[in-house]
């Protein structure tokens, strides 16, 4: 009898612009034991599901039809008091991010002793005892002395692990994991990943794993239902699904997920956004014309031997602060003494995990952050980094930033008009030549967007869709080097593929020299030409990117590339919708 | 943590000196003190002697050095109106200040906090909506206008409760005491609710926004997936969480009560601070005004001080910001 078993579930939401079904027809079952991935973007009604067999949907949904079965029982009829009852004991929930989901005020004592006590008969030393078995079993160290400490003596990882403990302690049949290993360096997923592979096989619990990310589901699961739209596309055993994939949107997906072991030119196979064309493909040619000589008129002519665009020596970036006027300054050296050359027309690639001092390079490039030291050449011309940028320096526009959230980088009271037309205002960029509405449509269209788009406000854009608005804004300062922080981790990833794509095309076509910071080594690999790896605010290996991914030197590289989901279930990335018609 | 005390003490020290200047000046500068002491008949040879005695005419930086010293042994001088020493007339009228203003404060979170966990966790019945247009009112009517109203129903029409003074109170030392008679305790209630209805209405208020947004967090999620009973999950997990900005809240408060009783006390007779303050303020009486400036300053600094100090006990993370992590 399988431990979770889902037949035609319906789930609908009632909202004020009337009713929008979130999960269509959906069924799947699973296993003691087993591990169930339920993949998709972002809409797609995974969390809806887990949500649903947790019985916490939000007040304005509900299930319409379909049943949901736990261990033999219908369970999607339950009132809220009868539910309760199943939660923890039964089903179980890890959430995606390990800094909220603990109580800030709470030992992790409290935390698990009152979880167990709650569902077992037992007294407070057993129910102590059994805790700091749990925390062993999850690998926390010196457990006995942690167990007194309270959540943020923790690191992310650290968090993780106890709030795994904390959903195994009550021994249920079903854990719900949604996004486990979002929020987490690569390093940590993969020990997470490996933990709870293993809790799955030893203590026999399911776990349903609800993600968007395809390494993550190649690593751990066994089967898989991949959704869209709250269908239910596809679904089977892992590799055969993720290897011989039936559906067209399947194909979609896996050929727009970035490989580690190779490098492509373009993402293909994907289907484009519905609304609107590729940059590529854009079809007034007049307008592109517009683009092209607003682009690259006054533009040294770059021919011949590479010239280096920007260079960085030497680089020093400390920060004081003092916690209270009594205190003493506190320094921190977010950078020491990096080195880092972007070639004209080439991709630098920064990597790092959380807080190695990737944004603070870029910050310190266009003049956010003062260096203490270091020197830095813009087309062998020196800026002064040591102190503040005068506003009218010439980085200050030729530099330009394109930022990891695009829901927050745009005004939301500005009509995109203005929000492309600003830097045209500000730089003064305008002087009688090309009329201004003429160069923000332009833009708009070399980034794939129509016209109409000019009118309408940020909300109404999906995200992929503002970071083309966010590429628009930077290209209209005409500048010469782009700073791309993170440009898609805040994306699902056909979109990030198509927006990889634009950025790509963008620098071929306007000879663009991009340094792209990213902590995703395979997308990394699809745009640098060379990577510099970065660890606590140093640089470990800086070379070609092509060798780096196949012979690293450095030992904390070869850990980053061999800490990376291995995606070899998947079928040959892109083309395969070509080959079966 | 011992640091941060010191700290707090070297701040709190920084304030009332700022306040006793103030006080100082206001003493010294508004109004010529001899000419508010003497009679019109007083020679002028008898008034620069009383000045010179006085001390009125040593540099200012002297006088105030002494005005501080006097301060520090709790020698606030002398009422120009009833010539009584100013520090036994504030020690007299404290205990019925401090007693009204600790009921209301009583009364405001007794039931503040309760209606505003049940109108956060109710959300959208038709008695936690009753409750806020309730409060609406008790925050927008001025606290005389309640007062009188309060009068007028229980003292006037009912005729069960006394409308003025304290009634009778027992004296344990120098502290008259309200608490241990009948008549003391109903001469309270009028008094008290009139100066509790508003800060139960901010209570309830801030508890009911501060518990909602508590339980949209992860944690609280969590909680309620590992089966955690609600009543743990209500009243332990998100009540504690919701609590820190209340305190801050509810110290601030306490201060505005003792501070602003004034109105209470004078609409109801009180014989506390704020009563004798507005007297003096009638009779131009500096000396016990610029006391009184001081002694408040002084209780406000005081109550600041133990509500930072219990965020220490409520926050782990407070102090420990740089703790290591692993």
């Amino acid at each position: 009898m399988p431990v979770l078993e889902i037949k035609n579930l319906d789930v609908k939401f009632s909202t004020r612009f009337g009713d929008h079904e979130a999960v269509k027809n959906f069924s799947c079952s699973l296993d003691a034991g087993q591990i169930h991935g339920l993949v998709g973007e972002s809409g797609a009604g995974k969390s809806t599901i887990g949500s649903a067999i947790l019985g916490i949907l939000p007040e304005n949904a509900q299930i319409t039809s379909g049943s949901i079965q736990l261990n033999g029982r219908e369970i999607s009829k339950l009132d809220n008091r009868a539910y309760h009852r199943l939660r923890g004991g039964e089903i179980s929930m890890i959430l995606q991010d390990p800094q909220t989901s603990l109580n800030p005020l709470l030992t992790i004592e409290n935390h698990l002793v009152e979880t167990i006590l709650q569902h077992q008969n037992l007294s407070e030393e057993q129910a102590l005892e059994q805790a700091i078995g749990y925390l062993q079993q999850v690998g926390i160290p010196e457990p006995e002395q942690r167990i007194k400490q309270y959540p943020h003596q923790f690191s992310g990882g650290m968090r993780q692990r106890v709030v795994i403990a904390l959903a195994i302690c009550s021994r249920p049949s079903l854990i719900i994991a949604d996004e486990p290993t979002t929020a987490l360096d690569v390093a940590i997923q993969k020990q997470i990943l490996s933990l709870i592979r293993n809790l799955a096989r030893e203590q026999e619990v399911a776990v349903l794993l609800i993600t968007h990310d395809m390494g993550v589901i190649a690593e751990i699961t066994n089967t898989i239902s991949i959704l869209h739209n709250g269908h239910n596309v596809e679904d089977g055993e892992t590799p055969d699904v993720l290897g011989r994939p039936q559906k067209n949107y399947t194909r979609n997906l896996i050929s727009a997920v970035p490989r580690i072991d190779r490098r492509l030119d373009r993402f293909s196979g994907l289907l484009e956004e519905p609304v609107n064309g590729s940059a590529a493909e854009i079809s007034h040619t007049q307008t592109k014309e517009v683009a092209r000589t607003w682009l690259l008129e006054n533009r040294s002519a770059s021919a011949g031997a590479k010239p280096q665009s920007l260079e960085i020596s030497d680089l020093s970036v400390v920060f004081s602060s003092r916690p209270s006027l009594f205190e003493k300054k506190l320094e921190f050296q977010a950078l020491n003494r990096v080195n880092l050359t972007v070639r004209a027309g080439e991709t630098l690639g920064l990597v790092g995990e959380s807080g190695s001092g990737k944004s603070t390079v870029a910050k310190t490039i266009v003049g956010i952050h003062q260096a203490k030291s270091g020197n830095m050449t813009f087309k062998s011309r020196n800026v002064d980094i040591l102190r503040k940028r005068k506003r009218d320096d010439p980085t200050r526009r030729s530099v330009q930033m394109i930022f990891q959230d695009p829901y927050s980088s745009l005004n939301n009271r500005w009509k995109i008009y203005d929000i492309i037309a600003e830097p045209l205002r500000f730089y003064n960029l305008l002087d009688g030549g090309t009329p201004e509405d003429k160069i923000v449509s332009a833009m708009i269209e070399l980034v794939g967007l129509t016209t109409e788009s000019l009118y309408k406000y940020p909300h109404q854009f999906s995200g992929g869709q503002r970071q083309r608005i966010a590429i628009a804004r930077a290209l209209v300062a005409r500048p010469e080097f782009l700073i791309c922080d993170e440009p898609t981790s805040a994306l699902d990833v056909t979109v990030q593929a198509i927006i990889l794509n634009l950025i790509k095309d963008i620098q071929d076509q306007f000879n663009l020299s991009i340094l792209f910071i990213s902590h995703d080594l395979p997308v990394i690999r699809q745009m640098a030409d060379d990577i510099a790896v970065m660890k606590a605010g140093e640089i470990v290996e800086y070379g070609p990117s092509e060798p780096f991914f196949t012979q690293p030197q450095h030992a904390y590289s070869q850990g980053l590339l061999a800490d990376i989901p291995s995606l070899d279930l998947l079928g040959p990335p892109g083309g395969i919708a070509e080959d079966r018609p | 943590m011992f640091r941060f005390i010191l700290i707090r003490l070297a701040q709190s020290i920084f304030v009332m000196f700022v306040v006793s200047l103030i006080a100082f000046s206001l003493f010294r500068f508004v109004g010529d003190p001899v000419a508010q002491m003497v009679g019109q008949e007083t020679s002028i040879q008898d008034q620069e002697r009383l000045r010179e005695r006085l001390g009125l005419n040593d540099p200012v930086p002297v006088q105030f050095v002494r005005f501080l010293r006097d301060l520090g042994t709790g020698n606030f001088g002398f009422s120009y109106r009833t010539r009584q020493p100013i520090g036994e007339m504030f020690l007299d009228r404290m205990p019925a200040t401090l007693e009204l203003s600790f009921v209301s404060l009583l009364i405001s979170l007794a039931f503040g906090i309760p209606a505003g966990i049940y109108t956060a966790l109710k959300r959208g019945r038709f008695s936690s909506s009753a409750m806020l247009i309730l409060t609406l009112i008790g925050v927008s009517v001025p606290t005389f206008v309640i007062g009188i109203f309060l009068i007028y129903i229980f003292g006037v029409q009912l005729t069960v409760l006394p409308t003025f003074g304290r009634g009778e109170t027992i004296a344990i030392g120098w502290w008259k005491t309200n608490f241990l008679t009948v008549e003391g305790l109903r001469a309270l209630v009028l008094p008290a609710l009139t100066l509790g209805i508003y800060q139960l209405a901010l209570t309830m208020r801030l508890v009911r926004s501060e518990m909602l947004e508590v339980l949209r967090t992860d944690y609280i999620k969590f909680a309620v997936a590992r089966g955690l009973n609600y009543r743990s999950i209500y009243f332990h997990h998100a009540l504690k969480n919701s609590m820190m900005p209340v305190i801050t809240i509810v110290g601030l408060q306490l201060g505005g009560i003792i501070a602003f009783s004034i109105v209470t006390e004078s609409v109801f007779q009180w014989p506390g601070m704020g009563l004798l303050f507005l007297e003096s303020i009638q009779f131009v009486d500096i000396p016990v005004m610029s006391s009184y400036l001081v002694i408040i300053a002084f209780l406000f600094v005081i109550i600041n001080l133990i509500v930072d100090l219990l965020y220490f006990v409520i926050d782990p993370r407070i102090g420990s910001a740089t703790d290591s992590q692993i």
